[in-house]
C-alpha cells in the first residue's frame, strides 16, 4: 500500500553534514579530528602563488602591493644598510627588548596577582574592577594619557605593551586557580597540609596549563600593541620601521617589517608550545 | 578509643528557595579500633556527607566527632582519604604520588621514598615508581591512592567509593587486596560503596543509611570478611546461603527507600 519514495543518492551537502567514517585507531566523531600540516603548506603556498600572480601580471600597482621578489629584495637592503641609519638588527632587538620586557614585567607582578585574586576574595574585590575597566580599552586610546603622565621616553612605551599583557595573564592566572580538584586539594589537607603547602603543591601546580595558555595570550597583546607604542617619539624598532616607511609609501619596507614581526611571535609561540609539552604533558588528560 | 560520633546532625542551609536540606540527622556510630565500617544507602543518604565530617572537611552543625578522646574539627594525618577519582597529582609521578603525603610533613627524600616502596610494593606496583600517572589503567591509580592514603600511618582510613570506577573483574580483585591490606596494617576503615555485594563481603559492621533525612537505620554485625581472611575463597564466600540471604535482606530495605523516594 504504502509507497516507498525513490531513493535518491545522498547529495554532496548529504555527505559534509555527516561525519567522515574513521580509519581503524581513530575514534569516530572527534570534533576537526586531522592533521593539518599539508593543508596548511598548500594554504600557504597558494597564498603566496596568488600574491606573486597579481604582481606578474600587473593586474595590481607595486605602490599597493610589491612582489615577493621586492620584499626579499628590500629585505637584502635593510639588512646590509639598516633603516633611516639604524641596522636592521638594532631595529628587531629594540622591539624586541621592549616587547619581552613588558610581557617579563607582566608576568612578574600579573601571575602572583593573578593566583591572589583567585585565592583570596579580597583580592578579587580590590582588583577585578580596575583591571575589568580598563582591559576593553584599546592601548590607543589612553596611549595620550600615557604620554601625558610619563613622557616620550621608554616609560610609557614598555608601560603601553606592558598594560596590553597583563590583563589577559592575570586573568589567566586567576582562572587557572580554580582548575585544581577539590579531591586533589582535600587530600593534600587530609596530609596535615597549610595553606601555603596547598597552594605550593596543588593549586599552583593544576594552574600550570592555563597560566601557559595566558601567557601564550599575553605576548600576542603584546605585539599587537608594540606598533601603537612606537608611534610616538621613536627612533627605532620595528613599529616604528612599518609607521615611518608607510609614511613614506614604502609598502615593501611596511610588508617585511610586518613578516619580520609575524615570525618573531611565532617562533616564540612555537617555543612556548615547546615548554608546554615539557612542563605540562599531563594537559587535559586527568 | 577509636572514632565516636555522637548526635551528629547537619543540615545545609536554605539557598535558591529551596528549604534546608537535612542531609544527617542524629548519626550515633561508633568506630572501634581494626573495625572495618562500610556505609550503604540510596543517594542522598549523607554516606558521603558522613565521610566528609569524619574527614573534617566539613563540620556538624550539632553532635560531636571524637577520635581517640580529641575532637575531630579539621582535616589532619591521622585521618586519611582515599577519594573516588581525581585526587592523583598528574604532574608527579607514580613514586613523588605516593610519597606526597610524607613530603607535606616535611620528611627527607631518601626516607620517604623508601615508604613509599614499601606500600607500592605492598599494593603491587613494583616498578612503576617512574611512570605517569595519567598512564595508568583505574585499577592502578586507585591502588595508587590507596597507597598514598597509607604512607602517613593513619589511625582511619576513609574510602569514598573507591571502587565505583572500575571494571567488575578490577573490582573483586581490588576488594582482597583492600581486605589484605586492612588485615596487615590492622587499620580502623570508613567505606562508602554503592555495591551491596562488596558492602557486605568488606565490612566487620554494616550501616545502612537512608534519606531525607540522611539517617542509620540498620546496623549488622558482619562474619564474611573474616571468612575470606580465614582462607575461604571469595567466591566461595560470596556464594554462601547466609551471604545471600543477607544481600537479598538489605537489598530489600535499598529499594524500599528508592522506592520511597520515586
Amino acid at each position: 500500500m504504502t509507497e516507498q519514495p525513490p531513493q535518491k543518492p545522498a547529495g554532496i551537502f548529504a555527505r559534509l553534514a555527516r561525519a567522515r567514517p574513521t580509519k581503524p585507531g581513530e575514534i569516530y566523531g572527534v570534533p576537526g579530528h586531522g592533521n593539518t600540516l599539508w593543508i596548511s603548506a598548500c594554504s600557504i603556498a597558494f597564498f603566496f602563488f596568488v600574491w606573486w600572480l597579481v604582481t606578474f601580471m600587473g593586474w595590481v600597482k607595486p605602490l599597493f602591493v610589491p612582489s615577493p621578489a621586492t620584499i626579499v629584495a628590500k629585505f637584502v637592503t635593510v639588512w646590509n644598510d639598516g633603516f633611516t641609519g639604524t641596522p636592521f638588527l638594532e631595529h628587531v632587538w629594540i622591539s624586541t627588548v621592549r616587547v619581552f620586557g613588558a610581557f617579563l614585567l607582566a608576568c612578574v607582578i600579573g601571575l602572583p596577582l593573578g593566583l591572589a585574586m583567585g585565592m583570596s576574595p579580597v583580592m578579587r574585590g580590590i582588583f577585578d574592577p580596575p583591571i575589568e575597566f580598563y582591559r576593553p580599552i584599546p592601548p590607543l586610546a589612553y596611549l595620550p594619557l600615557m604620554i601625558i603622565w610619563f613622557g616620550i621616553g621608554e616609560t610609557s612605551k614598555i608601560l603601553l605593551i606592558f598594560l596590553s599583557v597583563f590583563a589577559p595573564v592575570v586573568l589567566g592566572a586567576r582562572s587557572g586557580v580554580k582548575s585544581a580538584a577539590i579531591e586533589q586539594i582535600h587530600a593534600a589537607y587530609s596530609f596535615g597540609a597549610t595553606r601555603w603547602q596547598v597552594m605550593r603543591h596543588v593549586i599552583m601546580p593544576s594552574a600550570m596549563p592555563e597560566i601557559l595558555t595566558a601567557m601564550r595570550i599575553g605576548i600576542g597583546f603584546g605585539w599587537t600593541t608594540l606598533v601603537a607604542a612606537e608611534m610616538v617619539a621613536s627612533t627605532k624598532g620595528l613599529g616604528y620601521m612599518v609607521l615611518s616607511a608607510s609614511q613614506f609609501l614604502q609598502t615593501p619596507v611596511v610588508i617585511m617589517g610586518i613578516f619580520v614581526i609575524a615570525v618573531i611571535a611565532f617562533a616564540f609561540d612555537l617555543f612556548m608550545r615547546f615548554v608546554e609539552r615539557r612542563l605540562v604533558p599531563w594537559k587535559g588528560r586527568m | 578509643m577509636g572514632l565516636h560520633i555522637e548526635d551528629v546532625s547537619v543540615v545545609y542551609p536554605a539557598a535558591d528557595r529551596r528549604p534546608p536540606v537535612e542531609a544527617l540527622s542524629r548519626i550515633n556510630l561508633k568506630i572501634e579500633d581494626e573495625e572495618f565500617v562500610v556505609a550503604l544507602g540510596a543517594s542522598g543518604c549523607g554516606k558521603s556527607t558522613l565521610l566528609n565530617l569524619i574527614a573534617g572537611f566539613l563540620s556538624p552543625t550539632s553532635g560531636r566527632l571524637v577520635l581517640d578522646g580529641r575532637q575531630v574539627s579539621s582535616p589532619g594525618a591521622d585521618r586519611a582519604v582515599v577519594f573516588q577519582k581525581h585526587a592523583l597529582l598528574p604532574w608527579l609521578n607514580v613514586l613523588d604520588n605516593v610519597a606526597f603525603g610524607l613530603e607535606i610533613q616535611g620528611i627527607a627524600k631518601t626516607e620517604r621514598y623508601e615508604i613509599a616502596n614499601k606500600f607500592l610494593g605492598m599494593l603491587g606496583l613494583d616498578g612503576f615508581q617512574q611512570s605517569p600517572v595519567y598512564k595508568l589503567s583505574g585499577g592502578m591509580q586507585q591502588r595508587v591512592g590507596i597507597a598514598r592514603a597509607l604512607t602517613c600511618d593513619p589511625r582511619v582510613l576513609l574510602m569514598d567509593e573507591p571502587l565505583g570506577a572500575l571494571d567488575a573483574l578490577t573490582r573483586e580483585k581490588a576488594q582482597e587486596l583492600i581486605l589484605n591490606i586492612w588485615n596487615d596494617t590492622q587499620k580502623s576503615v570508613f567505606f562508602i560503596t554503592h555495591s551491596v555485594e562488596e558492602a557486605l563481603f568488606m565490612g566487620t559492621k554494616l550501616v545502612v543509611m537512608s534519606p531525607r533525612p540522611g539517617r542509620i537505620t540498620h546496623l549488622f554485625d558482619l562474619p564474611f570478611s573474616r571468612q575470606f581472611l580465614g582462607g575461604t575463597p571469595a567466591r566461595q564466600v560470596k556464594a554462601s546461603p547466609e551471604f545471600i540471604k543477607l544481600r537479598e535482606d538489605v537489598l530489600k530495605i535499598i529499594f524500599a527507600d528508592e522506592e520511597a523516594a520515586a
